[in-house]
């Protein structure tokens, strides 16, 4: 098992899998039939390689595990790493499960420029799961930014008429983070002559410097989840963006911002992360109202179920900052059903888009009486996003909540008011296009779903209900990488004074 | 074993009654088969489960042997651990035999109510689902299962009332009663979370045993400092005010009228709605410890009583006069346990399942045979062609009315009485307002009887032509339950609410000493027990005279005293009230937010406003460029001066 770099591997075969499509000539017809199949079995191999680390995975020690390393440039003590503990090691599996399913998801809407899209995606993988299990922050910092590339391609190149204003209004937000992120990046190598990940978490900085350096890093995470007010770039994207590329943008590109919480503001600046602590529960809580408020008034589709992303992820920010066991492991468990649950939904429009060619609410009604199977599966996936008990999404909510309460009463009966609201709008959605009398004449033939489309719900919906019935397996593994990481915080903060922390963190 | 079987096989006929619901008949020759092969599968999942029931009443209420069945973990976080299981003990177990046959009953009923529809499994799953999803609430030994059985019937009952999807009318009932519920279900869940912080546990057991210890806590929430058991037990209520449509939060049970009648007999009169009295009688050891919170549920479930009752009144619809009529009886259950009268109420619940689900379905029948009609404005003169439905819901009436012997006289009467022996004065209030209410009931119910069945017919000649008795496979299931709301009162007085009480309950149920309301209950003064059978009789011969001997007078009254009869015709505003105070300002502030917010404030500023701003700059900044030579030399020449002034100036 030492032996074999299973990250690496799992980070750079879909490249091979690019670099393999990229090499296919011929005819327009034969190449995009190749490239489908190609980028379709490497993803899938990718998949099965990965739960080789869900059965390795050792749910005991809260340490990085699977850890490679190679010399990179050592005169400035940068080096390549790679390794997951608790708080990562699911993100890798959410994303190589949802890769084979989006190919799959575009297999016939996308006809033009077949291979260059197989190819972006199979990059698109590389960088996600490299970001998540990056150990070194330059590595990391290159992942995280250059998954942007690929994304800009897809909704810039496959996107709808408005894709030129959706990518640089995209581009302009993303632009600010990642900058700071930068200058806070060379900061703390300036402070602590090490960007290695595992040294830095042990490592205290100085409770000025917390203060700057968290504030550049939530620049960077803020827009990346998106918080209010820095959302607005997200119903635009995923309005422009093909299914594929809404549902990886939801699915994974979002938790970026809630893994980097996890993973550095909190245990590197747990000072500044106390001390910013009202500032994110005002925000989130204003996320939850707000944008569940919004999402009531949409009539695009899409943007109704991007809206609701920005709610649920406000549960997510409150979750990591309540510093509880259950607010944590509830902002880990919310990221990964929302994972599964919004790439569904927007899978599910895609559906119909590809049918009727439309994402306003209005062109639709009655759609239970051609597709009842459609229909069962919309109202399952509905159910999970109101977080229906029984259902992955009530894990996540119900333990957020519960850590919310414990911290600040307020807090969780303000965010609790998300859990109206949630079942007002989607209710309202799923009313107005599956119920109803059939009267619009272009639905009267619309097929139900086909097996295709079946094959690709289906570990969905498994999913979705065996991490609502028996979340045991995916929390088991997050248990003791969330105690020491709270841990770690709680002796920082009862030092106080710098440097004091290093010995009880020998744990790292 | 028999536990398992009694609440997992409901789950089993509805995911096969489900799968059949895909299924599309291939046998032109038989295209009834998946219809029927559903029907079977759920009916008799649903009996053999209420077989298993009876087996589970006989081992732990009989035989006195409570215990917990332990399944597997659900949540395991933190100090957060909750378990799937099912506990059986008293409370339990006769909630657990009530659904699963008066289920079983209704299940049959729909077989004769159903056959034209053309989406039988799917009803049928239906059905099965919700049962399921009771069982799993009434037997749960901790909060959060009993939360997921909880939103689990909701859900249930949102896909029933919205079971016709073609009509409009029954989505928006659908959504309403799912989102009122919601709004309970908040305080509920924050209730889990107080009991949780408190005992560090969401288990029923931990919980009970801890909570004398526990009777001084205080909890820093909302602003102040309160009674933390007190907290719990509020927060907690709020959940079962919505869920048993209470005062306030009672405006989704008359829509849910709109569903098939089954539904209404079923969730909405015999097990969801009493969900929230069941759930107050559960966590009994903690409200017994809260002042605040049994007077709290006194004075709600007073007011419900009278309030639902005054609607009752005047209500058309047959089905809404039902439901009113059950909204208020749920009032009734709820001060029962207000006083501490626990048994009473959870006897007034049985009772109240078998004659309402009764009530229910013969007006179902009635609908059946009036092809559909719901307003009594349009009935009349039925009683000779309809006998048998005739007398069932006579029988009906009597129950819910509390006359000598039937099912309600013995519950009701005991309620009442608790509540004057409660000697507070919440009870006072409870018990005046309890016979006011049993006074309109007796009222209503006659007026409902007398409308539908005597008079005059009022409906056309073809609809009159086409009045028949319901098939057997609906009759039969009347019967069983009229049996139920006949001798169930009777039978159950010694061991509910008698001497056999406290041997009978076990533990499953803790009323203080300091509460001795149901023990004093036998000792009230003579007038006491008689006055709800006087004002009952007394209702039922106001009914007469408006409604058979002089029509007139109800039509004058209303029209003397029109406010009063509008107010009460319009449920007193509150649907109209909530429209105004919550429904249009979200969705005004949905799109304000939307564009102002987010288009013209976020965007306006952030992205679109720096793009603009940099294009306006470049623009400028590319007007200098002129090319011109003596442009140029001006803004050097000018640079020079300012240069120089601001040397001179500094030096």
């Amino acid at each position: 098992m030492d032996t074999l770099p299973i990250l690496s591997l799992l980070t750079f075969l879909p490249l091979v899998g690019a670099l393999f499509i990229l090499s296919i000539r011929g005819d327009a017809d034969v190449v995009a039939r190749n490239a489908r199949h190609v980028a379709l079995w490497t993803s899938m191999i990718n998949f099965v390689l990965s739960l080789f680390i869900w059965v390795h995975f050792d749910t005991k020690t809260a340490n990085f595990q699977f850890v490679e390393y190679a010399l990179w440039m050592p005169d400035f003590n940068i080096s390549y790493k790679m390794g997951v503990d608790g708080i990562s090691m699911l993100f890798v599996l959410l994303t190589t499960l949802l890769t084979p399913l989006c190919v799959l998801a575009s297999w016939e809407n996308i006809q033009t420029r077949v291979k260059e899209y197989m190819i972006s995606f199979l990059v698109l993988e590389t960088f996600m799961i490299g970001m998540f299990c990056a150990l070194d922050l330059v590595v990391f910092y290159i992942f995280f930014e250059a998954v942007l590339i690929p994304m800009f391609i897809i909704i810039g190149v496959w996107g709808g008429p408005r894709r030129v204003y959706a990518s640089f209004k995209l581009f302009l937000y993303t632009l600010l983070g990642s900058v700071l992120m930068l200058l806070a990046i060379l900061a703390m190598y300036a402070d602590a002559g090490t960007t290695d990940i595992p040294n830095l978490l042990v490592h205290r900085f100085p409770p000025e410097l917390q203060t700057w350096l968290w504030l550049a890093f939530f620049a960077s995470f803020a827009v990346k989840i998106p918080m209010w007010p820095v959302h607005t770039w997200l119903p635009d994207a995923h309005v422009e963006a093909p299914t594929a590329g809404s549902v990886v943008l939801a699915a994974v590109l979002l938790k970026f911002g809630g893994y980097g919480f996890l993973r550095f503001s909190l245990p590197m600046f747990p000072d500044a992360s106390v001390m910013f602590t009202p500032l994110i529960f005002t925000l989130s809580i204003i996320a939850v109202i707000y944008t569940s408020l919004v999402a009531l008034a949409q009539e695009d589709m899409k943007k109704l179920i991007a809206y609701s992303s920005v709610a649920h992820m406000g549960f997510v920010t409150i979750g990591a900052f309540t510093l509880t066991v259950q607010g944590i492991e509830g902002a880990i468990y919310q990221m990964l059903s929302h994972g599964i649950v919004s790439a569904a939904l927007f899978l599910i429009v895609g559906v119909v888009y590809d049918r009727i060619h439309s994402r306003e609410i209005t062109a639709y009604g009655g759609l239970v009486h051609q597709m009842p199977k459609y229909s069962l599966i919309f109202m399952l996936f509905m159910l999970a996003s109101v977080g229906l008990p029984g259902t992955a999404g009530f894990i996540g909510e119900f333990l957020i909540l519960v850590g919310a309460f414990k911290v600040n009463p307020w807090v969780a009966a303000l965010a609790a008011t998300g859990l109206i609201l949630g079942a007002a709008y989607m209710l309202y959605l799923y009313r107005r296009v599956i119920f109803g009398a059939m009267t619009k004449e272009n639905l009267a033939a619309i097929g139900d779903l086909n097996m295709r489309e079946i094959a690709i719900f289906a570990p969905l919906v498994i999913l979705v209900i065996w991490m609502g019935i028996y979340p045991g397996p995916f929390l088991d593994i997050m248990h003791v990488s969330v105690e020491n990481l709270l841990t770690n915080i709680n002796t920082a903060l009862d030092a106080g004074a710098p440097g004091a922390a290093i010995a009880t963190a020998a744990g790292k | 074993m028999m536990e398992i079987f009694a609440v997992f096989l409901p789950l089993l006929g509805a995911v096969i009654a489900g799968l059949l619901a895909f299924m599309r008949p291939r046998d032109s020759h038989h295209p009834n088969r998946i219809d029927k092969a559903a029907q079977y599968v759920t009916c008799g999942s649903m009996i053999l489960a209420a077989v298993a029931a009876g087996f589970v009443f006989w081992d732990v209420v009989l035989g006195s042997n409570p215990k917990t069945v332990e399944l597997f973990t659900w949540i395991d976080s933190g100090a957060l651990e909750v378990s799937w299981a099912l506990k059986l003990d008293t409370l339990s177990v006769v909630m657990l035999f009530m659904v699963t046959s008066v289920s079983s009953v209704i299940h049959v009923y729909s077989i004769g109510y159903m056959h034209h529809d053309n989406a039988i499994p799917r009803f049928m799953s239906y059905l099965n689902l919700f049962t399921f999803f009771m069982l799993m609430l009434v037997t749960s030994d901790n909060l959060v299962q009993l939360f997921f059985g909880w939103e689990g019937v909701g859900l249930c009952s949102y896909l029933l009332i919205g079971f016709w999807y073609d009509r409009p009318a029954a989505n928006a009932a659908a959504i309403k009663a799912f989102l009122v519920n919601r709004v309970g279900d908040f305080g509920f869940a924050l209730g889990i979370f107080a009991v949780f912080i408190l005992f560090q546990s969401t288990d029923f057991d931990t919980i009970f045993a801890a909570v004398p210890n526990k009777a001084n806590a205080t909890m820093q929430i909302f602003g102040g400092e309160f009674s933390a058991i007190t907290v719990c037990a509020v927060l907690l209520f709020i959940g079962a005010m919505g869920k048993s449509a209470q005062l306030g939060l009672h405006t989704w049970l008359p829509d849910a009228m709109e569903g098939p009648t089954p539904v209404s007999a079923l969730i909405h009169a015999a097990t969801m709605v009493t969900a929230g009295v069941f759930m107050v009688v559960r966590m009994s050891p903690l409200f017994e410890y809260s002042e605040t919170a049994l007077t709290l549920v006194t004075v709600v479930g007073a007011s419900t009583a009278i309030f639902a009752a005054t609607v009752a009144c005047v209500q058309n619809d047959i089905k809404r006069v039902i439901a009113y009529s059950t909204c208020s009886q749920l009032g009734y259950m709820f001060f029962a346990a207000g006083v501490s009268a626990y048994s009473a109420g959870v006897f007034h619940l049985v009772a109240h399942a078998f004659f309402k689900a009764l009530l229910f379905l013969g007006a179902g029948s009635v609908i059946h045979a009036m092809s559909d009609e719901q307003d009594m404005r349009k009935m009349g003169g039925l009683w000779r062609l309809i006998p048998v439905t005739y007398v069932l819901m006579w029988i009906g009436s009597l129950a819910l009315a509390g006359i000598f012997p039937f099912a309600g006289y013995f519950t009701k009467d005991v309620i009442l009485e608790a509540a004057y022996a409660a000697d507070t004065l919440a009870g006072g209030y409870a018990f005046w307002m309890g016979i006011a209410a049993a006074f309109l009931t007796a009222f209503y119910s006659w007026r409902l009887l007398l409308m539908t069945f005597h008079g005059a017919p009022r409906a056309d000649k073809k609809v009159m032509g086409h009045v028949h008795e319901s098939p057997k496979v609906m009759i039969v299931p009347l019967i069983v339950l009229a049996a139920g709301a006949m001798f169930i009162g009777y039978l159950g007085y010694e061991s509910f609410v008698g001497h056999g009480a406290s041997n009978f309950w076990g533990n499953a149920i803790l009323v203080l000493p300091s509460h001795p309301a149901l023990e004093a209950a036998h000792n009230v003064p003579v007038w006491v027990k008689y006055l709800p059978l006087a004002v009952a009789v007394a209702g039922i011969a106001l009914a007469y005279l408006f409604y058979l001997l002089a029509p007139a007078i109800p039509a004058m009254i209303a029209g003397r005293f029109r406010a009063v009869y509008l107010f009460l015709l319009n449920k007193w505003y509150f649907d109209e009230l909530y429209d105004r105070i919550f429904v249009k300002p979200a969705f005004y502030l949905g799109r304000e937010f939307w564009k102002t917010g987010d288009g013209s404030l976020i965007d306006g500023v952030g992205p679109d406003g720096v793009s603009a701003a940099v294009r306006l700059l470049a623009k400028r900044a590319g007007a200098l460029q002129t090319g011109y030579l003596y442009h140029y030399a001006f803004a050097m020449l000018a640079g020079v001066v300012v240069l120089v002034t601001w040397y001179l100036f500094t030096h």
